[in-house]
């Protein structure tokens, strides 16, 4: 179906320049699941571009050897003379929809290649049969959610009779319930239609189980191409169940958590009746806590010792350090996005807030913020109310990391980005410099904010709003776009903030990286708070948020590999502990 | 028979040519009448056509504006009059007369008459109920499905404005978002600073959006042309513009009343109709695609354009006729005269109100739209049609 025959490709045509892919050769047959992963910036979506033409024909660059779909060469058929056979689908399906409404959206395609009106009509219906649509045909785009504008998406290819679906990270931007129903459809298009499905994912652990092959970019622009539970075998980027099987030193490579469980008898038993709070669930950062030791400088007392007044507003002893929140309600127009909501942020713990899209988790973030003016309510950092001033004065004890963090960056290089920080927040001046070389010292002083990496960008922006010294830092979905080891790094700057005194606050869907960090975890509703508690009661016990370990040793309530690995080194110290598998 | 009506009603969305030739037709009709009495039934008609026969969409949604620019219009035309000499022989109102020193030739205010005041209101009127039949079009007719039945030829056109529709909202709620964003961030810069640092991030979101986009778009397969040769091309262009240039002069003759003969007006206009559909024609040979589920040119779309035509032709001969109807004296103050001609050239357009099916509403009244990871994003809400 798809060759892919010894292909390079570079973005310059200088012959020295690096190959963003090295003599890739390919051959992926009909019918087949491919998971693609990678670092970010290895060459997933190069690899994934080149599949219909859109490299080069849209992107420019220099392609050597031959990429053919069905026997066309993508060489001389751009991308729109293969859209009867190549069909895309990308992260944010919204920008990439033309019209209105879910018919007229699953019809474009079919528009663009003169298919017969009667041939175009039936065919739009048993799209919406397939991808469970019926009811939203005439709904407009903008209002659904998610998980459904990816699966008009995927529908809108597949209307055009294409037999390859190439998607490029098809389930990051959505919540786990949306995840799997944009997988549920797409499984079906592989197993009922039998169609060839491509899919680059960060989150190995949603594709992982279903896959038939994996394709492995080691970031040198070669492939490692071979069955999923081999390029999983010696893989550098795993999800957590491998990750399991390769600590606890099972027989062969766990895919998906039934798999792991039925491989995990003898683990079970080996941990039984230990009690995995005792282990800490990620590793301690290596070296010294260089992000602590560059906030500390020319600063004589820690957060802990500093809390104090803030521009004269009074202290109120009585509440604990951290951030309390009290009956704050917010709503925007009709819609009551936060309802009398009334949790803590305890200073020196990090809080993941989770939910669906749309239950108010962001917006309690940004209410903290001064920016999102309240209904009613207030809010204490530290003991200084807060509820109802303006944000440039909440602004010295709570910064927020927003969702799309590159916002925040508007100046040419990132130097000039850090001396802007340092003179906003009046510290003295390198301080947002060190930050960043402490959060992330690969990033280049010179370089352009618009062309770092999600994770560099996402460091960028947090080094500016930690150049402050907030008493509480807030970080919306920052695990968006960011790969394991990407991850494993945010986890351990967060652990470190929040060992330093502050409040962490994050809200996010990715349970894994919930797993990992979270403290403490409130679980919100239709704005409203449903359940607070530790990592391991709500993590462990939910069905839909726990995490890959937990579901593996359920009903024990294990969260990270990390920590169940920690547990079996010092089982093994000890002669008295059972057998391990 | 029964089964003839019912099919005539069965709710659906009209052609949008059927609507949009419908306000032509009002609006030429405002244009043949000062007649306040008329003017104001031909709004009144506008009205409740669009009450009944809009959907819940936001395009639709915006009716009320078109109102209130047609009462700008006439409180401006009306101050004006106040404010430049509105003297006769009725004065209702003495204002002291105002002079600019310097200026002694112009003299501002004074003594207001009522037949200033009927005059200048008749004019403001007209214009009034032309801008209220384009907002009935507008409220009508989905502009985008409107730009959907253009000819083959002017797909591209069609393409780049519906395109630029849709990405003027993410680029509001770009702003929206980056602005907030902003806040988080303390500033020290003001002024030209503010402009770069909402300006920057918004910018390349928005050339980010349309890089997507234009990739979405181009391996979806927009962008499949036959091949022409370019002597074909350069006759279609010409025979557009010339066409177009046909009809715009040809207008302008026939609503310069009394100075260019009616008949010359017209068939300038026909001959630039005719070369235009040939050139479209030409073109649109080019185009190699399909419509998905066109709207159908069927009895309702003819009735409504029909009613439109009927009081343009009868308000046209009332004009011509009876023009003390149509442009009734201010002076002897009095009730305009109205004829049963008149009458009947302006309450035809009240046919559609009544014999257009009902147009397709949402299944629910009123759809919130949440977009997703929203709350950094100001929801908008779309209300439903008033029940």
């Amino acid at each position: 179906m798809i060759d892919v025959d010894h292909v390079s490709i570079r973005y310059t045509a200088d012959p020295r320049a690096r190959l963003v892919l090295r003599d890739v050769d390919i051959h992926i047959p009909d019918g087949e699941l491919v998971l693609v992963a990678g670092r970010t910036g290895s060459g997933k979506s190069t690899l994934l571009g080149a599949i219909n033409g859109h490299v080069p024909h849209f992107t420019g660059g220099i392609v050597t050897g031959r990429v053919r779909v069905n026997g066309l060469d993508t060489a001389t058929h751009p991308p729109r003379d293969l859209a009867d056979m190549v069909g895309v689908v990308s992260q944010d399906p919204l920008a990439g929809f033309v019209t209105d409404t879910v018919e007229e959206e699953l019809a474009y395609g079919m528009e663009q290649l003169a298919i017969g009106p009667q041939a175009m009509r039936t065919r739009v219906e048993e799209t919406l049969d397939i991808l469970g649509l019926a009811d939203l045909r005439s709904r407009p785009l903008r209002t659904l959610s998610g998980g459904q504008q990816q699966r008009v998406a995927i529908g809108s290819v597949l209307a055009t009779g294409a037999r390859v679906l190439v998607l490029d990270e098809p389930t990051s931007a959505l919540d786990p319930v949306s995840a799997e129903e944009v997988l549920a459809a797409l499984l079906r298009l592989v197993h009922d239609i039998g169609l060839t499905v491509i899919v680059a994912e960060h989150r190995l652990e949603r594709v992982a189980g279903y896959a038939d092959r994996m394709l492995l970019l080691d970031g040198t622009g070669r492939v490692i191409d071979g069955p999923t539970r081999e390029v999983m075998a010696i893989s550098p980027l795993v999800p957590p169940v491998v990750d399991l099987g390769r600590r606890a030193g099972f027989d062969q490579v766990p895919l998906s958590v039934r798999e792991a469980r039925r491989m995990a008898d003898g683990l079970r038993q080996a941990v039984d009746g230990v009690d995995p709070q005792r282990w800490p669930r990620i590793p301690p950062a290596e070296g010294k806590s260089s992000v602590r030791l560059a906030l500390s400088e020319g600063v004589d007392t820690p957060v802990a010792a500093r809390r104090r007044h803030s521009r004269g507003r009074r202290r109120d002893g009585s509440r604990p350090a951290g951030v309390q929140v009290e009956g704050l309600s917010v709503s925007y127009g009709p819609v009551h996005a936060v309802k009398d909501v009334s949790v803590s942020f305890p200073a020196g713990a990090i809080t993941v807030v989770m939910g669906r899209n749309g239950s108010g988790k962001s917006t309690l973030l940004w209410a903290l913020t001064g920016v999102q003016k309240l209904d009613s309510g207030a809010f204490f950092v530290d003991g200084v109310g807060l509820g109802d001033v303006p944000a440039d004065q909440v602004r010295d004890l709570v910064r927020l990391v927003p969702q799309s963090a590159a916002d925040l960056l508007y100046l040419p290089t990132v130097d000039q980005e850090c001396q802007a920080a340092d003179a906003e927040s009046g510290c003295e001046p390198g301080l947002c410099r060190r930050i960043v070389d402490a959060l992330a010292p690969t990033i280049d002083p010179a370089t352009h904010p618009r062309d770092l990496s999600e994770g560099q960008k996402l460091c960028l922006v947090l080094a500016i709003q930690l150049t402050a010294r907030p008493h509480a830092i807030l970080l919306d979905e920052p695990t968006r776009g960011l790969d394991y080891p990407a991850k494993a790094t945010l986890a351990q700057i967060l652990a470190e903030m929040a060992g330093d005194g502050r409040a962490v606050a994050v809200v996010t869907h990715d349970v894994e990286f919930a797993a990992e960090v979270a403290d403490q975890i409130i679980v919100m509703a239709a704005g409203e708070v449903i359940h607070t508690g530790s990592a391991a009661e709500v993590l462990g016990t939910s069905a839909l948020f726990a995490p890959q370990v937990a579901k593996v040793l359920h009903p024990m309530r294990w969260l990270t590999p990390y920590q169940v690995d920690q547990a079996l080194h010092e089982i093994d110290l000890d002669p008295g502990a059972g057998d391990r598998s | 028979m029964t089964s003839v009506v019912k099919r005539f009603f069965m709710p659906r969305s009209l052609h949008p040519g059927a609507w949009w030739g419908w306000a032509i037709g009002c609006a030429v009709v405002a244009s043949r009448t000062v007649n306040p009495i008329l003017l104001g039934l031909l709004i009144a008609i506008c009205c409740v056509t669009v009450q009944v026969r809009r959907t819940s969409a936001p395009w639709a949604m915006a009716f009320r504006m078109y109102l209130y620019l047609a009462c700008f219009i006439i409180v401006l035309r009306v101050g004006f009059r106040v404010l430049f000499s509105a003297a006769g022989p009725t004065v209702v109102l003495r204002l002291p007369v105002v002079t600019i020193p310097g200026l002694p030739s112009v003299r501002l205010l004074g003594p207001v008459s009522a037949e200033a005041l009927v005059g200048a209101g008749g004019s403001a009127l007209q214009l009034a109920a032309m801008v209220v039949a384009v907002g009935a079009a507008n409220a009508l007719a989905n502009p985008k499905r409107l730009l959907a039945a253009v000819p083959g030829a002017l797909y591209e056109w069609g393409a780049v404005v519906v395109i630029a529709i849709s990405v003027f909202p993410q680029l509001a709620e770009s702003l929206v978002r980056v602005g907030r964003a902003r806040q988080l961030r303390a500033e020290t810069g003001k002024g030209a600073h503010l402009i770069r640092n909402v300006a920057m991030p918004v910018l390349s979101d928005a050339l980010d959006r349309s890089l997507i986009l234009a990739g979405a778009m181009d391996s979806r397969g927009y962008g499949r042309s036959a091949p022409v040769s370019p002597a074909t091309r350069r006759a279609t262009s010409a025979l557009l513009i010339l066409g177009s240039l046909a009809v715009c002069v040809g207008a302008y003759g026939l609503l310069d009343t009394g100075v260019t003969p009616v008949w010359a007006g017209a068939s300038m206009v026909a001959v630039g109709v005719v070369v235009a559909v040939a050139g479209l024609k030409l073109s649109g040979a080019r185009a190699h695609r399909t419509r998905y589920r066109p709207d159908p040119m069927a009895a309702p779309e003819w009735v409504v354009l029909g009613s439109g035509i009927l009081a343009c032709v009868g308000m046209v001969v009332v004009s011509i006729a009876q023009p003390l109807v149509a442009y009734p004296p201010t002076q002897p103050l009095g009730v305009p005269p109205v004829s049963v001609g008149a009458l009947l050239a302006v309450l035809v357009l009240l046919v559609p109100a009544a014999l257009a099916p009902s147009p397709q509403r949402w299944p629910s009244g009123s759809v919130t739209v949440t977009a997703d990871h929203a709350p950094d994003r100001q929801p908008l809400t779309l209300r439903g049609a008033p029940r």
